[in-house]
């Protein structure tokens, strides 16, 4: 009877939103591509004229780019390894019984409601400093040189520094799906003999996978983009060992002025985002579809 | 027998559990010690016991005026949560509760917008900021902030909304309560919770958010995210000052975190782990 109406009310109801996203996605990203197009730099704007493919070629050629590419795919792929194996064990010894769990959870959930510059600052100079931080003092107390983490790793130091923040959100979900699981299952496979490496192969493993596909997702989506952590530690170098797919465009775009260039890399990183999309959504799919 | 392992097994897990707490917690713990030391005793080696001066806290106060990002950070992040409260909550309403064949389409294309990379657009971003005079403006970073959160505060909302009974609606409908009483005496209690997490849970991520908040402002409307990166160039000599800054751009945030840690898990992903 009043179904139309609902409808109608309904769509009323959602048309905010929707079309609030649609043009948020929509007409930037049409800007995006239409300057891509242009030769066209902030310190010469009255000098605009369209060059074809020209900033791709020149973003393809630019031996910075294939790096960035690699240097975004390790920081994904390194935080993802550490926080997932990292993120699996923890949860395993808080499933335990143990004494002040409450604090514990709280102590390790932490780091995940530091903000980007404050974990890559404190990291930067209070851990990985090569003569005054804690690191330092730990490879001197063994008589060992201490070792200048961004000058000689620096894009690993940047991994550690992402996984030290993602690590409470791996741990703190996969906990949660553990706890879910059946005290039942786990005796009796206990009671059939199965030791703990068949019960975590067997029983446990299975029963996280849907948390665990839920933790590579959501992490990818923010890895991906992952800006402040290199802007105040590393700022892309030395040279562009740490600089990704997103401070590569940064620093084109801001720091070059290279509007038609950062335009061109803009849509190689939403074609990027959109092949690692799509896989992670096809796996998501199937296990969240359950 | 069978007690005295139990027990031994519960020591032995629990001194292992608080080992990894602590080492994570590091950092965190050691800012804020340092954050009470001397500049001098800042970099003069590892040490745990600070002077427990709070010089640092007043400095930053005074040299670089801390309150004026933190205020800007209260109102960048309670101002765009509440907006995108404002716009998502009928939406996610008419999904939870006259869904139709599409509404699952439209939630994965909103969780879609979030896959986009910020930095494509920021050429774009920064030009219609720029010719629209809206760069280092409240406002428009408020915009921003709404806008790059709304499709999870729709999500979450969804989930939350998904989860009050429709049949609940049809008892009271055959007590007789209207439209309007309907809304007030029993939708609204029971979704008060579930906006009550969202807000909770935007304000966090709204803080924290630190690509558009640092590279769309400058001074005036400079939340702490940008504050702070702007120490990133001085070394050395002013870490307990640095420590202290950054102990204060935290903290609020930290408190309120450890308050939702439940609401954490099934909110950010999006009711799939609970």
């Amino acid at each position: 009877m009043a179904t139309q109406n609902t409808k109608t009310l309904a769509r009323l109801m959602m048309a905010p939103s929707v079309l609030l996203l649609l043009v948020w996605m929509i007409v930037p990203l049409a800007m995006t591509l239409w300057f891509s197009f242009q030769n066209y730099n902030l310190l010469d704007p009255s000098n605009v004229s369209f060059t074809g493919l020209f900033n791709y070629q020149f973003f393809y050629t630019d031996p910075a780019f294939f790096q960035s590419i690699w240097n975004t795919l390790v920081i994904v792929g390194g935080v993802l390894l550490i926080t997932v194996i990292g993120g699996i064990a923890i949860a395993l010894l808080l499933d335990q019984p143990i004494f002040g769990q409450g604090i514990v959870r709280i102590l390790i959930i932490s780091p995940f409601f530091v903000m980007p510059p404050v974990a890559a600052l404190v990291w930067k100079n209070m851990i990985m400093n090569p003569s005054y931080g804690v690191f330092a003092d730990i490879s001197r107390f063994f008589g060992l040189r201490p070792i200048d983490w961004f000058a000689q790793y620096p894009l690993f130091s940047i991994v550690i520094i992402v996984a030290w923040q993602w690590l409470p959100f791996a741990t703190l979900i996969l906990l949660t799906a553990l706890q879910s699981l059946d005290g039942e299952q786990k005796e009796a496979a206990e009671m059939d003999g199965a030791n703990f490496f068949n019960r975590f192969v067997y029983l446990v493993l299975p029963h996280l996978a849907r948390s665990i596909t839920v933790v590579i997702l959501i992490q990818t989506i923010f890895l991906l983009g992952v800006y402040a952590e290199i802007l105040v530690t590393t700022n892309g170098g030395p040279g562009y060992a740490s600089t990704n797919l997103a401070f590569l465009i940064y620093r084109t775009a801001l720091l070059g002025y290279d509007v038609g260039g950062a335009s061109a890399g803009g849509i190689i990183a939403v074609v990027l985002a959109n092949i690692v999309a799509f896989f992670l959504m096809r796996a998501v799919g199937k296990n969240l579809d359950r | 027998m069978a007690r005295n392992v139990t027990t031994r097994h519960k020591v032995t897990a629990t001194a292992a559990a608080w080992i990894v707490a602590l080492i994570i917690f590091f950092p965190i713990l050691y800012t804020l010690i340092t954050s009470i030391k001397t500049e001098p005793e800042a970099i003069a080696g590892f040490s745990l016991w600070p002077s427990g001066t709070f010089e640092n806290y007043i400095t930053v106060q005074t040299q670089r005026d801390y309150l004026k990002p933190f205020m800007n950070s209260v109102i960048l992040s309670v101002g765009s949560t509440i907006l995108a409260l404002i716009i998502a909550i009928p939406s996610a309403w008419a999904m939870a509760f006259s869904p139709t064949k599409r509404t699952k389409d439209i939630l994965m294309w909103m969780l879609s917008t979030k896959m986009m990379p910020a930095v494509a657009v920021l050429v774009p971003i920064y030009l219609m900021f720029r010719d629209f005079g809206l760069l280092d403006s409240r406002i428009g970073l408020t915009v921003m902030l709404t806008l790059i959160n709304l499709p999870i505060v729709v999500w979450m909302l969804y989930t939350y909304f998904r989860e009050i009974p429709g049949e609940i609606l049809e008892a009271s409908r055959m007590d007789g309560a209207g439209l309007w009483q309907e809304i007030v005496y029993v939708l609204t209690p029971m979704a008060v919770p579930g906006i009550a997490s969202t807000l909770l849970l935007n304000i966090i991520l709204a803080w924290n958010e630190s690509f558009w908040t640092i590279r769309l402002s400058t001074t005036n409307a400079a939340p702490l995210t940008a504050f702070i990166a702007s120490f990133s160039s001085p070394q050395g000599l002013f870490w307990a000052k640095l420590s202290a800054a950054s102990t204060m751009a935290i903290a609020p945030i930290l408190i309120l975190g450890w308050f939702s840690q439940k609401q954490l898990v099934r909110g950010l992903t999006f009711g799939a782990v609970k």
